[in-house]
């Protein structure tokens, strides 16, 4: 029970998108579509679980002064780690998110969590906890990824839905800032009815 | 020519921020006032073009000879995150007034996406120009990333300008904050896509 709560608070009350506000440069450079922001959120996930892990069985060893610099060292590693995988396994959406895989190491959600939670607690809350936060992320990504499709090409998960042109400027650059701030504006304004 | 055509390219029609999503989070943090939005400028221009130029060395005459190509987004962050502490503590000792006023934002620097987003661009982006698609040589390397980290400033500054004269006005609740912020970004982004098809 207690354990299903740490996930879920990554989910919702704690979502490193809406909530947080962390990790903003994936989640307005790869939601192009649905596909792309599922893809980039669970590759996120990923690394989350394995460093918040890894992070908290070393915590103890590690001196507090260089604290940083080695958990970025652990979380590089598994960045490579999913780099190399998904270049094997799923060569097309790693030529679409590009720059934005090796950029998870610099993502603040991940650094957030092995800070504030992985560094003082168990290796299993730790893991749980990055799986939480992971697919709250992955969530929001896919959320914003499916409604960016729906306006900027009419389609969902590649899917065509809805016939005709569609407002390409939804998959472009200001269609992201404006899609994830009206966004944001709807889960304030749920938050406070 | 070339640089003029780089330059342009990276400062406007492929506007880090704004086309790119790199650096995103100190452009929503730092952006509050023109003056710290100077301050978070200087120091990103200072800090991705020393970091570009030693990782683009470290990647041409470290890691290509010896094959190992895949520890590049380790190395790279250590380079970035041993270059800011240096920096940080070399102008303390010699530089206190520019110390003031770049100090507090120089930690921010390591976790800016946009740091280590341009030191991994430069050195696996082709360049186009002319119809030859080249990778880019060092001197190229330098410009495009100092025009880049122009770029990041020209944005946080025209950005924090709109957010200062958006205090005055009374703005609906559920928009405070991050949300309008947001949007504003949305519609500057609108008007830098007026640039692209110019290079």
């Amino acid at each position: 029970m207690n354990r299903l709560k740490i996930i879920t608070n990554g989910i919702i009350k704690g979502n490193p998108t809406f909530v947080l506000v962390l990790g903003m440069c994936p989640t307005l450079g790869t939601t192009t579509s649905a596909a792309n922001g599922m893809g980039m959120g669970l590759a996120t996930t990923f690394v989350l679980m394995l460093s918040n892990l890894v992070i908290s069985l070393i915590s103890g060893v590690v001196p507090s002064k260089v604290r940083i610099p080695s958990f970025v060292v652990v979380i590089a590693v598994f960045v490579t780690v999913v780099q190399l995988v998904m270049q094997a396994y799923v060569p097309a959406l790693y030529e679409t998110l590009g720059l934005f895989i090796p950029l998870i190491v610099v993502n603040c959600i991940v650094l957030g969590r092995a800070e504030a939670y992985a560094s003082k607690n168990r290796p299993l809350d730790s893991f749980l906890d990055g799986l939480g936060s992971g697919l709250g992320f992955t969530l929001s990504l896919t959320t914003l990824g499916a409604i960016r499709e729906l306006l900027g090409s009419g389609a969902f998960f590649g899917w065509k839905v809805i016939p005709g042109d569609a407002m390409l400027v939804f998959i472009l650059a200001p269609g992201a800032f404006l899609a994830l701030g009206y966004l944001m504006v709807l889960f304030n304004k749920i938050k406070k009815a | 020519m070339e640089y003029i055509l780089i330059i342009i390219s990276a400062v406007f029609v492929n506007n880090i921020v704004l086309n790119q999503f790199l650096g995103v989070c100190p452009f929503l943090g730092v952006s509050n006032k023109i003056s710290t939005a100077v301050g978070m400028s200087a120091a990103v221009v200072f800090v991705m073009t020393l970091s570009t130029l030693i990782t683009y060395l470290v990647q041409y005459y470290i890691l290509n000879p010896l094959n190992i190509g895949f520890m590049q987004t380790v190395t790279f962050i250590l380079v970035i995150a041993a270059l800011v502490q240096m920096v940080e503590i070399i102008l303390k000792k010699i530089s206190p007034a520019l110390y003031q006023a770049l100090g507090i934002f120089l930690p921010l620097i390591t976790t800016n996406c946009a740091v280590l987003g341009v030191a991994i661009l430069v050195v696996t982006k082709e360049f186009t120009y002319g119809g030859t698609a080249a990778m880019l040589n060092l001197p190229q390397a330098l410009v495009y990333t100092a025009s880049m980290a122009v770029g990041f400033g020209l944005a946080l500054i025209i950005f924090a300008g709109m957010r200062e004269q958006m205090d005055l006005v009374g703005v609906p609740k559920p928009f405070r904050g991050v949300p309008i912020a947001l949007i504003t970004a949305g519609i500057l982004a609108l008007a830098f896509m007026g640039f692209s098809g110019i290079v």
